[in-house]
């Protein structure tokens, strides 16, 4: 039982269906069983029927691979399989031909179905220029909603191949539950919402207040180091969706949420009447918020931080939307700008991806700043400004390594 | 007899295992006992493999790191710096006191309903029915989402208290406050000499018992019924009232009054609490109904007749005649509605109260990414609360068993 061989990794996804779509249905169509789904999808992930050796490499004698997938096959047809991610993330997602995606339940602007059920968002169009750089078409990606609770299980048990979902890159998240964050795509903090109604001018006011919270997040760590810290007292009422956590506070039933300002100033652009309630000034926390995939599968790290660092260079620049098609024709006289859309040089295929893979993913939803200027810019309802989230030369922090 | 011992013993085949009749069946519990034990350690052995792969071996150190999270309902101290381990106390302490709250209403509305519906009365026993019938067939978390959606929308804000033009004001006297985060509700504070007073009372509460006592006697002996109640009544009032008068009035009452926020003093019991312990007493009520119903139907009817002919009021010949006999019919699916409840109870999450599987099972699991070890410590709680009900009832089922002599 215990040779190194790897399980196929097709026969594993195959049967794991069985057991997951019953889950996901039921998971994914009651918001409060979602609640629950964490436990379930948690037991799965641990006792997932495949030898531990599934994702160390392929490169196997085909002969006790076979007769392995066949016995684990037989196995796994209980429907208690679960996925173990296999070998190769990219391999996986081009024998599917699409890209499952993690996001939030619906946070408009980063992430949310739109009128036609199509998702977009912020964090929609890093997935989308993921699809767009290995598989060649943006739309090949399927979401699943995740909550604070569940999103980390997903990833970890390979239901999802990335997270783009407002999450924050911690010590303890990286090393502890083992997850590789690629980088950041935005740079924030958590703050504080109030109805103005309630004339609070300072976090350091809401002594006795009750507090709306996800569980799960790094929020409501924060918020229980500071409210201690300043020694004030609250009520925390703990919530397990943006959705839930809205209907709460507008019904009053408590007198401030809290989660990243991103967020706030989204959640908020979608209440009626946006102008009864403010961000208080205080910002408690560092949240850095970008992507992140397994650890161990260093090829597709590799392909979705450059993804993204590609969306970053291409706004750095001066590549857009409007002049990509142009620009990708033939060399201009800036090499880095060659290199980056693979008029010169070959820096996909050190991806194992084609020349032009940063010029699809860009094509997908234009440069960083046209995806942040679409979805949460200051021409939209959310309104946030780009601040910490500037190129670095504009004063920001957003900074790609060079492409070479 | 003793001969075919004899020769048996003298020659024993192996074959014999399967094809003679005295061997077989232990061979095949053998058997499967193996196989059961071979699939049980391939599965323990699966998930330790997998757990190394995942880099994350069993390990329970978690549980004395600091949890860095506040929970809202708290029946131990607790703050965000306790362990995890305390935050799951705390939580156990949540799903107990939800647990046994649930199980002491729904068997007082489970037995009136089940009753009720046996009433003569046309219209009581229909919409006992309905509700018997409306409850049982809807998932208890649908209901108690809906109770809390119900509490949220429909109760005042804290705010509305407020200010000269309040549109929501306090009842009882400005005691008891009802808002859309939970009730507040007046908590007794006890001063200096306020342990005569509970000293008295419990005292009463033992004489209120020798009197029962004494009153049973008698009627067994001389068939003299003592007005036991009301006797009672004045035992249980009248000493306390006395003393704690005597004593100057040393438990005063704590009122829940607008401060800030929220409402400051008193009892606070949250919405969360609320809407799940209302959800879960309702929906266990009306399985307990159902029991309580059948366990009545099953003593003949000839009891009841026979204690009309006594000149037995039918108040009496319920409490005293139908009921004690129909409780042996009761307790056993009572015991699993127990069980029920007490596991529903870990549906809380939905509504954000803090029980095991909220703490331990939730933020915990999360935060630190154990999901095998809290969901074994979980299953461990569950099991063992669950075995301990069981047993108090079985006992309890043991003790008022038909005797047989
Ligand atoms: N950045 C924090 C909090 C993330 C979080 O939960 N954000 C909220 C509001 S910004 C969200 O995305 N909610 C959407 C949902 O409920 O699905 C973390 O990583 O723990």
């Amino acid at each position: 039982m215990r040779s190194d061989a790897g399980i196929l990794p097709e026969s594993a996804s195959y049967h794991r269906s069985i057991g997951d779509c019953v889950l996901d249905l039921m998971v994914r169509n009651c918001p409060n069983l979602r609640a629950l789904g964490i436990s379930m999808r948690g037991t799965k992930t641990i006792l997932a029927f495949g030898p531990k050796s599934s994702r160390k490499g392929t490169d196997h004698q085909e002969e006790v691979k076979m007769k392995k997938s066949v016995f684990l096959g037989a196995l796994t047809v209980a429907g208690l399989a679960a996925g173990l991610a296999s070998a190769g993330t990219m391999d996986d997602v081009k024998a599917k031909g699409f890209l499952q995606c993690g996001v939030s339940t619906g946070l408009v602007g980063f992430a949310a179905p739109d009128a036609n059920g199509e998702w977009d968002g912020f964090d929609v169009s890093v997935c989308r220029a993921i699809a767009a750089a290995v598989l060649g078409d943006a739309k090949a990606v399927k979401f699943t909603p995740t909550t604070g609770k569940t999103r980390f299980t997903a990833l970890a048990s390979g239901e999802v191949d990335v997270l783009a979902r407002n999450t924050t890159w911690t010590f303890s998240r990286d090393v502890d539950l083992k997850f590789t964050f690629i980088g950041v795509n935005y740079y924030d903090g958590q703050g504080f919402m109030v109805p103005k109604a309630l004339g609070v001018a300072s976090a350091k006011d809401l002594d006795g207040a009750t507090v709306c919270i996800q569980t799960g997040t790094t929020t409501e760590l924060n918020l229980a180091d500071y409210f201690r810290a300043n020694n004030i007292k609250y009520e925390p009422v703990p919530i397990e969706t943006n959705a839930e956590a809205q209907q709460q506070y507008l019904a009053g039933a408590c007198d401030v949420y809290t989660t990243d300002a991103s967020g706030l100033a989204a959640t908020r652009a979608t209440f009626e009447n946006p102008g009864d309630h403010v961000l208080l000034p205080e910002i408690i926390s560092k949240e850095p918020l970008g992507p992140l995939v397994r650890h161990g599968d260093d090829q597709w790290a590799d392909l979705v931080k450059w993804t993204l660092n590609a969306l970053i260079s291409a706004e750095e620049l001066g590549v857009t939307s409007a002049n990509l098609a142009e620009m990708s024709k033939a060399p201009g006289n800036n090499p880095e700008i060659n290199r980056l859309l693979g008029t010169e040089g070959d820096l996909g295929s050190m991806l194992g991806l084609d020349k032009a893979w940063a010029a699809r993913a860009i094509a997908a939803g234009g440069n960083y700043g046209e995806i942040f200027a679409r979805n949460i810019g200051e021409a939209t309802s959310i309104g946030l400004a780009r601040g910490l989230n500037a190129q670095w030369a504009n004063g920001g922090l957003i900074y790609s390594p060079p492409f070479r | 007899m003793t001969a075919t011992t004899d020769t048996d013993k003298s020659v024993f085949r192996l074959s014999m295992l399967i094809y003679d009749t005295r061997y077989r069946s232990l061979t095949i519990q053998a058997v499967a006992l193996i196989l059961f034990m071979l699939g049980v350690a391939w599965l323990l052995n699966n998930a330790a493999e997998n757990l190394a792969a995942l880099g994350k071996p069993l390990s329970f150190g978690f549980l004395t790191h600091p949890a860095g999270y506040d929970i809202n309902q708290r029946l131990v101290e607790y703050t965000s710096q306790s362990t995890h381990a305390r935050a799951a106390l705390v939580g156990i302490l949540n799903t107990l006191l939800v647990a046994v709250l649930g199980c002491i209403t729904a068997t007082l509305i489970g037995v009136t309903v089940g009753v009720l519906r046996l009433s003569k009365n046309w219209i009581v026993a229909r919409l006992m029915t309905v509700y018997i019938e409306g409850f049982r067939n809807v998932p208890v978390l649908l209901w108690i989402v809906l109770f809390m959606a119900i509490f949220i929308e429909t109760f005042p804000q804290p705010r509305d208290f407020r200010g000269a033009d309040a549109t929501a004001s306090m009842y009882l006297g400005e005691s008891v406050a009802l808002t859309n985060r939970g009730f507040y509700i007046p908590k007794p504070v006890f001063y200096d000499g306020s342990w005569i007073v509970i000293a008295v009372f419990v005292v009463s509460l033992i004489g209120m018992w020798s009197f029962a006592r004494m009153a049973r006697k008698k009627q067994e002996a001389t068939g003299q019924i003592l007005p036991v109640m009301w006797v009672n009544l004045a035992i249980f009032v009248i000493p306390s009232v006395l003393v704690y008068f005597v004593m100057g009035k040393p438990i005063g009452l704590d009122m829940p009054v607008l401060k800030g926020f929220n409402f400051a003093g008193g009892f606070y019991m949250r919405n969360s609490l609320i809407a799940l312990w209302l959800a879960l007493s309702l929906y266990t009520a009306a399985f307990i109904a159902e029991a309580v119903r059948s366990g009545i139907q099953a003593v003949s009817h000839g009891q009841t007749e026979a204690a009309f002919a006594l000149g037995i009021r039918p108040g009496r010949t319920m409490s005293l005649i139908i009921l004690p006999q129909a409780l042996r019919v009761i307790i056993p699916p009572l015991i699993s509605q127990y069980l029920n409840l007490t596991k529903n109870s870990s549906l809380a999450i939905a509504v954000g109260y803090m029980d095991i599987t909220g703490t331990l099972g939730g933020i915990t699991l999360n935060q630190t990414g154990r999901e095998m070890e809290s969901l074994l410590m979980l299953m461990a709680c569950y099991l063992t609360i669950s075995l301990t009900v069981s047993a108090i009832m079985n006992w309890y089922n043991e003790s008022i068993k038909l005797k047989e002599r």
